[in-house]
């Protein structure tokens, strides 16, 4: 399936394009640094894209196609607003892209039979929980803006909830693929509700108490909300319940309600969330100004370059945490209502992908752990994104591949990775001579 | 679970299509309200970036214009008036911090180069930057310096000049002034000072008692209305009992049946009260209206910063409309609770001068753009027919009565024919100006030549012992002189 790659190739041309024009456009806006720069920055890039496929086209020839030129989209256009912002952080962000590229291949290399992973279940899970206690145990934690979000050791800073959420999807998966027919056939109709059996039922307790806790300890409710709608959807999937869902939904409704009523951090997000007018210049600038970022932007953006981040008399902070939370209010900004589309457009496409993948896969494991990967991608995209557009309460996640951070980089490439790794087996087993007829045809 | 996994990806879906929903909630459909809302600094800074159009008079001199700060990527403008208080009155000012007031509110989408959104794209992909274009004013800068340095020596009031033909409006001077440069300083200064008000426009914001000066307005009713012809001679005893009470001529003169020539030269109240009387309040009102009493001038100032003028009711804070119980007798000599501005006067006396055709009073004359060429200009229109052109041209015999040998011999100019009168309201008690007991509100509103107008004019000083023939008639004379040596 060689075809697979060319195609990858072919699309990763555009990308290569698209960042070069946008370094073009952010220089031509700062003449000061005017040069030939942006062309060398896009070529570097094709290069390390080239090199990526070239090492696809070896280890996973029957990958799905699209999925590393919509991230290297992804990562470009990051790449472009970040340097717009401060040509350090660019630096910063290239180099975490280099690094994520490296583990994408390290996983691909040693993870070849990724059902190795079912087995070390427990201990991933316990890793992933590890991990997101770790921000606060004295010494390595760290406190951002109310939330514990943050590990320090050394010289390495990094933020554990973007690693703990693929151990904690392997687990699941893992989970849900041995005790799937029995959380389905044990099922009981209580008063009308199908209930899980409440032997199996012990697990959801546990994942509903760790989003509880995320919630209390973390103070993280970004994360928090993304761990616990990843499960939902795993379990929706694997069980076909959706009552099982509902049942989910109220207990974290009716957990987050009593946090939010007890832990002010929380209840203070929830607040500005509902009115962001009654702090406008304390705990609801952040918000506020997202919205007027976005209103400024308008239809077509103010383009590249061209959006206000300072106060230019007091050098104040216009757009707070522009590179990170913020980044989609920046993009909407400069590229206006149109591009925020084209972002959106391209994190569905990648929903789309990974979905398919999980079609594609023969067995439960490989569908399931597609499945998670993809939803919990996807949903991370929507709680930031929502969070800045105010369709729920602005939390401190990244938007995957596009925010400042090597964390969020480095850990996505890993999940991209097991998703191609997925997508190779299933394709290759589908296009097997005499292999087993797929529905979907040749994708 | 395919099927799952088909409805779930369907979830994603919705879920993405409600950011979409919500981002174009905020940055289309709801961004005219959140850019202005009071907490969203942008629209303010993005105009600081913007290279404001000039202000100039009509003879060049610049009155307010931006200068660049700041390195290139980052440079914003800020609002200089080079011309400090001369300007301050009607130009206004324009600062990111305090916001823009008169001309330059009234005319702030011309002079930032308001552009659709479609047209900033087209900028955007030229390179091109927003600029703003320039606007040359009809004022005249030798006429307003004179105006307002006469002002300030005679006390607080206005000085309009309007000409009548095109309704340019080639003075506006108001005292006490302000400097915009130094607002940042003394804005709260300014706005708690209750005697000098420098922030107040009196010439479109101060109202004021027209005293003998309204005499034409009534003249000009009884003539339309066909009470009188020039020839018609009444009676004017002194005192005459007006509406039960009293009121008498100066030097309670009584006055064999005289006509229109004599009574206005020599203001006899007693004369206009029983003309007043017989034009009656419906026809009172109806010429006041059509002078443009009653509403806002349509002068290209902000509406708020306008106030229309007529007989006022201070404690309903409102202008009575025909229909309201009024003293006729006594509005026909510019009492009762008439409230006037110095610019309806100067709409009075322009009305007049153009053969009863009033004309748009207009600051504005042409706007230039950043390339130098004038992309838009006046064009004069006519606000309403205040009188027919032979009520005008008696009014006109009867004025120049006034100057030639009444009144208003203050305001004659050798060599020129000049119509015009006099008024004196006295305004005992007036606050403004310290509660004194001898103080009046001194008016002369006129205009020159009398065969063939070039400029009309009213001039008015408040809290001032002296007579509107003694303090504003020179203001008008040499004011009129100044518009006229241009032409």
């Amino acid at each position: 399936m060689t075809s697979a790659r060319n195609r990858e190739l072919v699309a990763l041309v555009p990308v290569a394009l698209l960042l070069t024009a946008g370094f073009a456009a952010v220089f031509a806006q700062e003449e000061a640094r005017v040069g030939n720069t942006s062309l060398i920055y896009g070529a570097y890039f094709l290069a390390i894209c080239l090199a990526t496929h070239i090492y696809l086209r070896i280890r996973l020839p029957n990958a799905d196609p699209y999925l590393f030129p919509l991230v290297a989209l992804l990562t470009a256009f990051g790449l472009v607003m970040i340097y717009r912002i401060d040509d350090a952080l660019a630096r910063d962000q290239a180099n975490w892209f280099v690094l994520g590229l490296i583990l994408f291949a390290l996983t691909i290399q040693f993870l070849r039979d990724y059902e190795v992973l079912e087995r070390y279940r427990y201990t991933i899970a316990a890793v992933g929980l590890l991990l997101l206690l770790a921000p606060r145990l004295p010494g390595i934690g760290q406190q951002v803006n109310g939330a514990y979000l943050g590990v320090d050791v050394g010289p390495i800073a990094f933020q554990p909830a973007e690693f703990s959420k693929i151990a904690i999807v392997i687990f699941l998966a893992s989970y849900l693929r041995e005790n799937r027919e029995v959380l389905i056939v044990g099922a009981r109709r209580i008063l009308g509700v199908t209930l899980p059996p409440l032997k199996h039922f012990g697990p959801m307790l546990v994942v509903w108490g760790a989003s509880m806790f995320m919630l209390v300890f973390i103070r993280d409710l970004g994360s928090s909300l993304m761990f616990f709608a990843a499960f939902l959807a795993l379990l929706y999937v694997a069980t076909g319940r959706f009552s099982f869902v509902v049942i989910g939904m109220a207990m974290f409704s009716a957990g987050a309600w009593f946090i939010t009523n007890t832990v002010p951090h929380v209840n203070d997000r929830v607040e500005i969330w509902l009115d962001p007018y009654i702090d406008a210049p304390g705990t609801g600038y952040q918000i506020l100004q997202s919205i007027f970022a976005q209103a400024d932007g308008g239809l077509f953006g103010k383009g590249f370059g061209q959006a206000l981040l300072q106060i230019p008399d007091d050098g104040g902070t216009l757009l707070p945490a522009a590179q990170t939370d913020l980044i989609y209010s920046l993009i909407v900004n400069e590229v206006g209502l149109f591009g925020a589309c084209g972002l959106v457009a391209i994190y569905l496409l990648i929903a789309a992908r990974g979905f398919k993948i999980a079609l594609l896969a023969s067995d439960g494991f490989s569908k399931l752990l597609a499945t998670g990967l993809t939803a919990v991608f996807s949903i991370q995209a929507f709680v930031i994104i929502g969070g800045v557009t105010r369709v729920i309460p602005l939390t401190g996640v990244t938007l995957p591949f596009v925010s400042y951070g090597g964390s969020s980089i480095v850990a996505n490439f890993v999940l991209l990775a097991l998703l191609l790794l997925i997508s190779d087996r299933a394709r290759r087993e589908a296009a097997e001579p005499g292999g087993r007829d797929t529905a979907f045809g040749r994708l | 679970m395919n099927k799952q996994i088909v409805k779930l990806f369907a979830f994603i879906v919705v879920l993405f299509g409600v950011l979409v929903g919500f981002t174009a909630y905020w940055s289309v459909f709801d961004a005219k309200a959140l850019k202005e809302k009071t907490e969203n600094a942008r629209p303010l800074i993005r105009q600081q970036q913007i290279e404001r159009g000039r202000i100039l008079t009509a003879d060049g001199v610049v009155i307010a214009k931006s200068v660049p700060r700041g390195p290139k990527g980052e440079r914003t403008y800020v609002r200089t008036y080079p011309e400090g208080a001369l300007y301050g009155h009607p130009i206004g000012y324009s600062f990111v911090k305090y916001g823009d007031v008169e001309f330059e509110q009234f005319h702030n989408d011309t002079l930032v180069g308001e552009e659709s959104e479609f047209a900033s794209i087209l900028d955007e992909i030229t390179g091109a930057t927003q600029e703003g274009n320039d606007i040359v004013t009809n004022i005249d800068s030798e006429a307003q310096a004179i105006a307002l340095a006469e002002l300030e020596a005679a006390g607080f009031g206005a000085v309009v000049a309007i000409e009548p033909k095109s309704g340019r409006v080639r003075v506006m001077a108001s005292n006490a002034p302000y400097d915009p440069m130094e607002l940042p300083e003394r804005i709260d200064e300014w706005n708690q000072d209750e005697i000098e008000t420098p922030l107040l426009d009196r010439a479109a914001q101060g109202r004021y008692p027209p005293g003998s000066t309204f005499k034409v307005v009534t003249a000009a009713a009884a003539l339309e209305e066909g009470k009188i012809t020039p020839e018609t001679a009444i009676a004017a005893p002194s005192p005459l009992i007006v509406e039960t009470q009293p009121l008498s001529n100066d030097f309670d003169t009584s006055y064999p049946p005289v006509t229109l020539d004599y009574a206005l030269t020599n203001s006899i109240n007693t004369w206009f009260a029983q003309v007043g009387e017989d034009v009656g309040s419906d026809a009172m009102f109806e010429q006041m209206r059509r002078f443009g009493f009653g509403s806002k001038p349509p002068i290209d100032l902000p509406e708020e910063q306008v106030l229309p003028s007529g007989v006022y009711d201070a404690e309903a804070d409102r202008l009575l409309s025909p229909g309201d119980p009024i003293d006729v007798g006594r509005v026909a000599i510019g009492q009762e609770r008439l409230a006037v501005t110095p610019l309806q006067m100067a709409m009075v006396a322009a009305a007049i001068a153009n053969k009863g055709k009033l004309m748009k009073p207009q600051i504005w004359s042409r706007v230039v753009d950043p390339d130098g060429r004038t992309v838009e200009s006046l064009d004069p229109s006519e606000y309403s027919e205040a009188t027919s052109a032979e009520t005008a041209a008696d009014l006109t015999t009867a004025m120049e009565g006034v100057v030639n040998e009444g009144t208003g011999t203050n305001a004659a100019i050798s060599g020129v024919a000049v119509a015009g009168k006099t008024g004196t309201a006295e305004t005992p008690g007036n606050k403004a100006c310290g509660g004194g007991e001898d103080e009046n509100q001194a008016w002369f509103i006129g205009f020159a030549p009398a065969d063939d107008p070039q400029i009309a004019i009213a001039a008015s000083v408040e809290c001032t012992p002296e007579f509107g023939g003694d303090v504003a008639a020179p203001i008008f004379r040499d004011v009129a002189e100044s518009l006229l040596e241009d032409e």
